[in-house]
């Protein structure tokens, strides 16, 4: 045990919006069930008190799906246990976090092939049968 | 990057997949504080923009600017963002020094005459303009030749926003602020002492994004940072709402996070960034760590008494009306919030008066 963990101070502080933010998802999800268009939380522009954003992130669990992408560094996408509400949690090179989203989606659109990364794998896969 | 290449193309031609950069304008987007829904349009905007020039002039100031720019908590981002400006001068960054550093301001003024941004961190001296010399020239005569050409400035700091410091009573140097001197250039005021790093590359990268500036408020700062108090975002608001105030900094109050207003916290006429973007990467905020704000962000905050006095006793002056309105509760902030916006307008109506 350290020194600060003897000080007594309570982190456990309530800023009143973690409740809100479930309902807001719960109208979000229900849009998109009903053929509607997703919604995206930027996490960063709430303002949770110490404790919450993990609160939240305990209150929606994990789901069936993980999926990671490489690129600028890592970006982890977790779908809850709420089917079509995602964690996106975007890091740096230096794993620090840069952003923090809820995704009230079918699919992130980052998960789907881009056409211009399409485009170029094409471009790159007619390169290598040429060699071979 | 070259200067007449995109961004995009920059990217691409680093290997950046397509889900990168969108990645890229996902972060980006939420360090300009825009909504997720604007993504799209920063993609599109981000791809097509091209390396503009930036000239970063530092005067009476500590450094505290920069260096809260460079400890930032998001260099993968924010080093993008660099590599996608050109950023031609800058004292404590820059490799040349003497006749070097002063010709590639020069040259960049020159090459990039009426694009450029310009960047000034500090006050300006004008009691005697020799308390602060570059190369031998005056700040303001620097201030004023390197604006002339200047797309757009920046005044990162309170220091450059409104004196700051060096301004606070008796203002031994006569500093004055950016706006002060150069009353014909859009002038974007990024305050706070330092200003919180992601405000202003959020701003950098709004810039370079849209190539025009954010929508400002009354005091000159971007409306999506600096839009609302402390105390409208804080955490700790509903203590504040149910009239439960720590008494001192070691109280059970304290202990248990109750709100530092009768402490002097300045969140309820300070307007920052800070309760939701935080500080050391997204660790905390004063606020967050037990002390009240002090107001950073705003204009001449080192004159306004102690920073433990409450702002009710500095608006009227007891310290028995305080305790008098603090059993009021929640309408002492509703109260203070009003007058600090009144206040505020009154300094504008008389600065406008003043300059006029």
């Amino acid at each position: 045990m350290s020194a600060l963990d003897t000080i007594s101070v309570r982190v456990e502080a309530s800023s009143g919006n973690v409740r809100p933010l479930l309902h807001e998802i719960r109208h979000a999800l229900q849009r998109v069930a009903d053929g509607g268009i997703g919604t995206t939380i930027d996490l960063g522009s709430l303002p949770l008190a110490p404790g919450e954003e993990k609160r939240i992130e305990e209150l929606l669990g994990s789901g069936e799906l993980r999926a990671e992408l490489d690129a600028l560094g890592p970006t982890v996408l977790q779908e809850t246990r709420y089917a079509g509400v995602w964690f996106v949690t975007h890091r740096n090179t230096e794993q620090e976090v840069v952003a923090r989203f809820i995704e009230v989606t079918r699919v992130p659109e980052l998960l789907l092939a881009q056409e211009v990364d399409m485009q170029r794998a094409v471009h790159e896969l007619e390169k290598q049968l040429e060699v071979n | 990057m070259r200067k007449d290449q995109t961004l995009g193309a920059y990217l691409f031609s680093q290997g950046v997949s397509r889900r990168g950069f969108l990645k890229f304008c996902s972060a980006t987007a939420s360090l300009m504080a825009l909504p997720p829904t604007m993504v799209g349009r920063v993609a599109a905007a981000l791809e097509n923009a091209r390396r503009p020039s930036v000239i970063w002039l530092s005067f009476q100031e500590c450094t505290g600017c920069t260096e809260s720019l460079t400890r930032s908590h998001a260099p993968t981002v924010e080093s993008l963002i660099f590599d996608a400006i050109s950023l031609d001068y800058h004292h404590t960054l820059q490799a040349a020094a003497g006749h070097g550093a002063e010709a590639a301001r020069e040259a960049a003024m020159e090459e990039n005459a009426g694009e450029y941004l310009l960047v000034v961190d500090g006050s300006i001296p004008i009691g005697n303009p020799a308390y602060s010399t570059i190369a031998g020239i005056s700040n303001l005569d620097m201030l004023k030749e390197s604006a002339a050409n200047a797309a757009a400035i920046i005044a990162v700091g309170t220091c450059a926003a409104y004196g700051g410091i060096p301004h606070a009573n008796p203002n031994p140097t006569g500093a004055v602020s950016v706006s002060d001197i150069i009353k014909d250039k859009p002038i974007i005021n990024v305050s706070g002492c330092p200003p919180i790093p992601v405000v202003i590359t959020g701003v950098l990268a709004h810039f370079l994004t849209f190539g025009s500036i954010p929508e400002l408020d009354e005091l000159g700062r971007p409306k999506a940072f600096f839009g609302q108090s402390i105390h409208d975002r804080c955490y700790r608001r509903p203590f504040y709402e149910r009239g439960q105030f720590a008494k001192s900094f070691d109280d059970e109050g304290a202990r248990q996070g109750w709100c530092l207003y009768e402490l002097g916290c300045k969140g309820p006429t300070t307007y920052n960034a800070c309760a939701t973007l935080k500080w050391n990467e997204g660790t905390s905020f004063p606020i967050g760590s037990g002390h009240g704000c002090i107001g950073c962000s705003e204009p001449d905050f080192w004159d306004k008494g102690s920073f433990y006095r409450p702002i009710a006793a500095g608006l009227w002056g007891s310290r028995d009306a305080l305790l008098g309105a603090a059993a009021a509760g929640a309408a002492i902030g509703i109260g203070t919030a009003l007058a600090a916006r009144s206040k505020k307008k009154r300094a504008n109506a008389a600065k406008e008066t003043e300059s006029t």
